[in-house]
């Protein structure tokens, strides 16, 4: 009984979150839960192998007499759960690691502690949840756990600024989800998620509800425009919890999506997946593009997020378009594509997550201008951190690679596809996508550069020390995890392969029987991808390179001091700092995408007021959105007001014209 | 036994990479002098300034990191992984289905994610500047290049380079897609090599240079590995064209020692003529402005999406 099991960690979570406030936080508490945390999602883990490699569990439903009387709480735990719950459990055990050595450094433990572990009961119970209320139930819990967490440094007006604005888009996340289910029940009310799937339904219901499903899951999972509450509160949480918000909870986001949209709805036309895929392939590209001007360290890597988001989604919109046109096997591939991104964004985002929380706890500045130089004094974390930097990259042999190569592979197979809007938009969304992984590249050159290269900006970056064992480990866990993936991706598809069955209907070739352990995604004269031939052979390279230039060439080396053209300048400030390497590409997309002004003033010959140049940057979603609907909420709140100040006599008559109203809609609508 | 066999196939065909490099940067050389009207340096004149390099002793500024002195291996093996992979002279080497066109393109990608670190190590406004706008360059020389492999991918229904290059000598017509692949590949190739128009490899004029400025601060070894890798690029994109564009004479998959010494000779033929057409593009056009560039690539890029874009439309095209 695996989903048993499972309920019982998720009831072993919200015990050590009442652990957490029965004790006040103090002393070793800290230790025991993030070290409880740990060892749950270590059980999570092996329960999700297992029921992804036997598929035993598959249909089985448990019924928990709890909630809604006639309903219950339904929980099951298919290959597709399982799939998102081992995503769920690698980050959570990372970040839970972690947070032994890096929640020491914590202010106010009792404002983190009790909302860790009960955060992470939500995500479980939305994985394991099978009906629309248990589903929601640990939406809102997963929500307001995180913005518990969020608010965690509340004295900061910014951070309450984030907090406030993320609740709000919680709640409309929600409410939208809400709504949806209420579509997708149908006349007879079947709410739990088997019967809905069986419903018939109208198109135009259809989509209505995949448009309510997009906004929903989009908003949490931070797609384009709905994006902006991202970047505010992921980096405001402590730095494990914004591991796991960006790493986990975004891709919970993606699997609401997918358990509603490719499980529930059946969709015909192809213009759902255009919508899908024009959305992601936006959301990439205003994602990396804002990463790449950042000065905070946790905000880019948040937009970073978002732009992965896009990717994925990119990937399930194509998907959803083959699967339109009933081509099963490369819908598998699109599908496939997206799972694995999923995967390997968890991993990678975390490691830098994670990082990026050494750095703050070390030097106490997320402003990575000034930062610098943190590899001579973080010598470890800076290898780690690389190897986050190489993997979100899409370099090889790491794991980012594979997964966007599978996208690309989708988007070849694509031209099978009959419409000829998908003729027109696939090419597009496939250019937004190398554009995307270029930019990104920039983006995280850009970000090392400036945080662990070049010289320390400030004393705090010449100052700092090495972080704890506890954090390196984790850290380095996940880069195993990176270099496995990307040197072995066909183990990894062979796992997610019953995921893929069972929403696709489909798989691809099973990889463990092809020689040398190649990735073959649809057939060998197509395309094929060796990450560990690759790694072999630019190790041994590599090897061979050195032997023989330390042989042959010369093997003296003197320290002196740096060249630079003769014009070395001791003051740090003189480097190349983030804005400025930033600002070609500020210039080149900035009036399209940023909205960039840039104001120099510069006083007159013989004034000695310093020289000033100002950037604006404005972010078009934030303006054009949420500016206006702020402002429409504001201004009908205030219209309303006078409703407040009413005689009992008209509050009845507003009662009576209220009800009227409503039965005449029911006389109506029957 | 077979598999000793490829193997050594294999390693030919990176020792041939790795030694025809620094000639065919001569030979470029050369030409150019010849066009402007000068004698030139002699043709093996890049082996002798190698030689060099190997012998002097390293100077490392005193705030360089690990990375610096790492850096240049990383990046002349990612090259040099990425220039065996493509079919100089014969098809359907060992490795050849390791890896396909898009993790060569990836490759290169490291390469010049590490080039662009090392410019940065150090501290100086130049290797800051350097790296900056490689970064830049490369957010639109990279899709572009992309959009290239779509098309080329498009039309022989694989990303194999092996397959590809099997696929173009079989059933060629002049395609219109194609041709703009071709274009869009070529203003690639000058920017990722840093030839004129995009960047000039004999200038050290600190406002126009990018490529020298990541490099400023790295001598002997490493700095010979640094030229070696910047070799192997040029000889690498030569290489692509001449394997997808112009496929005759590589030897057919699983051919013998006489058709590889006949593929190596076609080979050469095809790499010195293309260095001369690019000595001779390079000399009949100016510098751009580094703002300019980015519309340049640009152009690439449109022209790597029209052709996938025809290819979406119509598969005839």
């Amino acid at each position: 009984m695996d989903v048993t099991a499972a309920l019982w960690c998720m009831a072993g979570f919200l015990a050590l979150s009442l652990l957490a406030i029965g004790s006040g936080g103090r002393g070793l508490v800290g230790t025991v839960i993030y070290a409880g945390s740990a060892g749950l999602s270590l059980v999570l883990a092996v329960i999700a192998v297992h029921v992804l490699l036997t598929a035993s569990d598959v249909g089985q439903r448990l019924i928990l007499p709890l909630g809604v009387p006639w309903i219950g709480a339904r929980f099951h735990l298919d290959c597709l759960s399982a799939f998102f719950l081992l995503v769920l459990a690698i980050a959570a055990g990372a970040a839970s690691l972690y947070a032994i050595g890096y929640g020491a450094h914590e202010e106010e433990p009792e404002r983190v502690l009790p909302f860790y572990p009960a955060f992470l009961a939500g995500m479980t119970g939305v994985l394991l949840a099978d009906d629309a209320f248990t589903f929601l139930v640990a939406w809102e819990f997963m929500s307001l756990a995180s913005w518990a967490l969020v608010m965690a440094r509340h004295r900061d007006p910014e951070n309450r600024r984030a907090g406030y604005i993320y609740l709000v888009m919680a709640s409309l996340g929600a409410l939208l989800l809400l709504l949806a289910f209420g579509l997708l029940a149908g006349p007879e009310g079947a709410y739990d998620f088997t019967r809905m799937a069986r419903v018939e339904r109208g198109w135009w219901i259809e989509g209505v509800a995949l448009v309510l499903v997009l906004i929903g899951t989009g908003s949490k999972a931070g797609l384009a425009p709905l994006h902006v509450w991202l970047p505010l509160a992921h980096p405001a949480a402590p730095s494990h919890v914004s591991a796991l918000m960006s790493g986990a909870m975004t891709k919970i986001a993606v699997y609401a999506f997918i358990r509603i949209v490719f499980g529930m709805l059946s969709l015909p036309s192809v213009w759902w997946a255009i919508v899908v895929m024009l959305a992601g392939a936006a959301t990439a590209a205003l994602g990396v593009l804002f990463a790449m001007i950042q000065r905070d360290l946790k905000r880019l890597l948040a937009y970073s997020t978002i732009e992965n988001i896009g990717i994925i989604f990119i990937a399930l919109g194509l998907a959803l378009a083959f699967r339109a046109n009933g081509i099963r096997w490369a819908a598998a591939v699109a599908f496939a594509a997206a799972l694995l991104h999923v995967f390997n964004h968890a991993l990678f985002k975390n490691l830098l997550f994670l990082g990026a929380g050494a750095v703050l706890s070390a030097t106490g500045e997320r402003d990575i201008e000034k930062l610098g130089g943190l590899i001579h004094r973080m010598p470890r974390t800076a290898f780690l951190f690389l190897g986050g930097c190489v993997a979100i990259s899409a370099l090889p042999p790491l794991n980012g690679f594979v997964s966007e190569w599978l996208v690309f592979q989708a988007v070849l197979m694509s031209p099978i596809l009959e419409q000829w809007s998908l003729k027109l938009a696939i090419p597009a969304v496939g250019v937004t996508l190398a554009l995307s992984a270029a930019l990104c590249a920039a983006t995280f050159v850009r970000a090392y550069g400036i945080v662990f290269l070049s010289r320390p900006r400030s004393l705090q970056a010449a100052s700092a020390g090495e972080t704890d064992r506890w954090s390196l480990g984790a850290m380095a866990l996940l880069l195993g995890l990176c270099l496995a993936v990307g040197i072995l991706p066909g183990l990894v598809i062979d796992l997610m392969a019953p995921a893929l069955d069972q929403v696709m209907g489909a798989t691809l070739p099973v990889q463990r029987a092809i020689p040398w352990l190649s990735f073959i995604p649809i057939a060998e004269g197509r395309s094929s991808y060796n990450g560990m031939l690759v790694f072999v052979f630019i190790l041994s390279s590599t090897l061979v390179t050195v032997e023989i230039v330390h042989r042959f060439g010369s093997r003296q080396a003197r320290r002196g001091p740096a060249w630079d053209c003769g014009f070395p300048g001791d003051d740090p400030g003189a480097q190349y700092s983030a804005s400025s390497f930033a600002q070609p590409v500020r210039r080149v997309y900035g009036n399209v995408v940023f909205g960039v002004r840039e104001t120099v003033e510069m006083p007159p010959p013989g004034d000695p007021r310093p020289a000033h140049i100002r950037v604006s940057i404005t972010d078009y979603a934030w303006r054009a959105l949420f500016a206006r609907v702020g402002g429409l909420v504001d201004r009908t709140a205030g219209a309303l007001n006078a409703l407040q100040f009413l005689t009992i006599r008209q509050y009845l008559s507003l009662v009576f014209a209220a009800l009227v109203l409503l039965l005449l809609m029911v006389a109506t609508w029957r | 036994m077979a598999l000793i066999h490829d193997l050594a196939v294999q390693g030919a065909q990176m020792t041939l990479v790795l030694s025809l490099a620094p000639a065919l940067l001569g030979y470029t050389r050369v030409v150019k002098a010849r066009l402007l009207r000068r004698r030139g340096p002699p043709l093996l004149q890049p082996y002798r300034d190698l030689a060099k390099l190997m012998r002097k002793e390293v100077v490392i500024a005193e705030n360089a990191s690990w990375l610096f002195r790492t850096g240049p291996y990383l990046i002349f093996v990612a090259t040099w992984v990425a220039a065996a992979l493509v079919p100089t002279f014969a098809q359907g080497l060992l490795f050849s289905w390791t890896a396909d066109l898009i993790a060569i393109t990836a490759l290169l990608g490291s390469a010049r994610f590490f080039l662009a670190l090392v410019g940065m190590d150090i501290g100086t406004s130049f290797g800051g500047i350097g790296s900056s706008r490689e970064a830049l360059f490369a957010t639109l020389a990279e899709p572009a290049m992309i959009m290239v492999v779509f098309t080329v991918a498009l039309v022989a229904g694989s990303t194999q380079l092996s397959i590809i290059a099997a696929h173009m000598l079989g059933n060629v017509g002049i395609r219109v897609s194609l041709g703009l692949a071709l274009l869009g590949l070529i203003i690639v190739a000058i920017a990722e090599n840093a030839r004129i128009p995009v960047d000039n490899p004999a200038t050290h004029l600190e406002l126009t240079m990018v490529h020298e400025a990541m490099v400023l601060e790295y001598s002997g070894r490493h700095l010979a590995m640094i030229e070696m890798a910047a070799a192997l690029k040029l000889l690498l994109y030569v290489s692509l064209i001449a394997c997808i564009f112009v496929p005759w004479g590589i030897a057919p998959a699983g051919a013998g020692p006489p058709a590889w010494l006949a593929g190596v000779g076609v080979y050469l033929a095809k790499v010195f003529a293309g260095a001369t057409l690019l000595v001779i593009f390079e000399t009949s056009i100016a510098k751009m402005r580094v703002f300019r560039v980015p519309e340049f690539l640009g152009g690439a890029l449109m022209l790597g999406l029209l052709g996938t874009l025809l290819l979406f439309v119509s598969r005839g095209l």
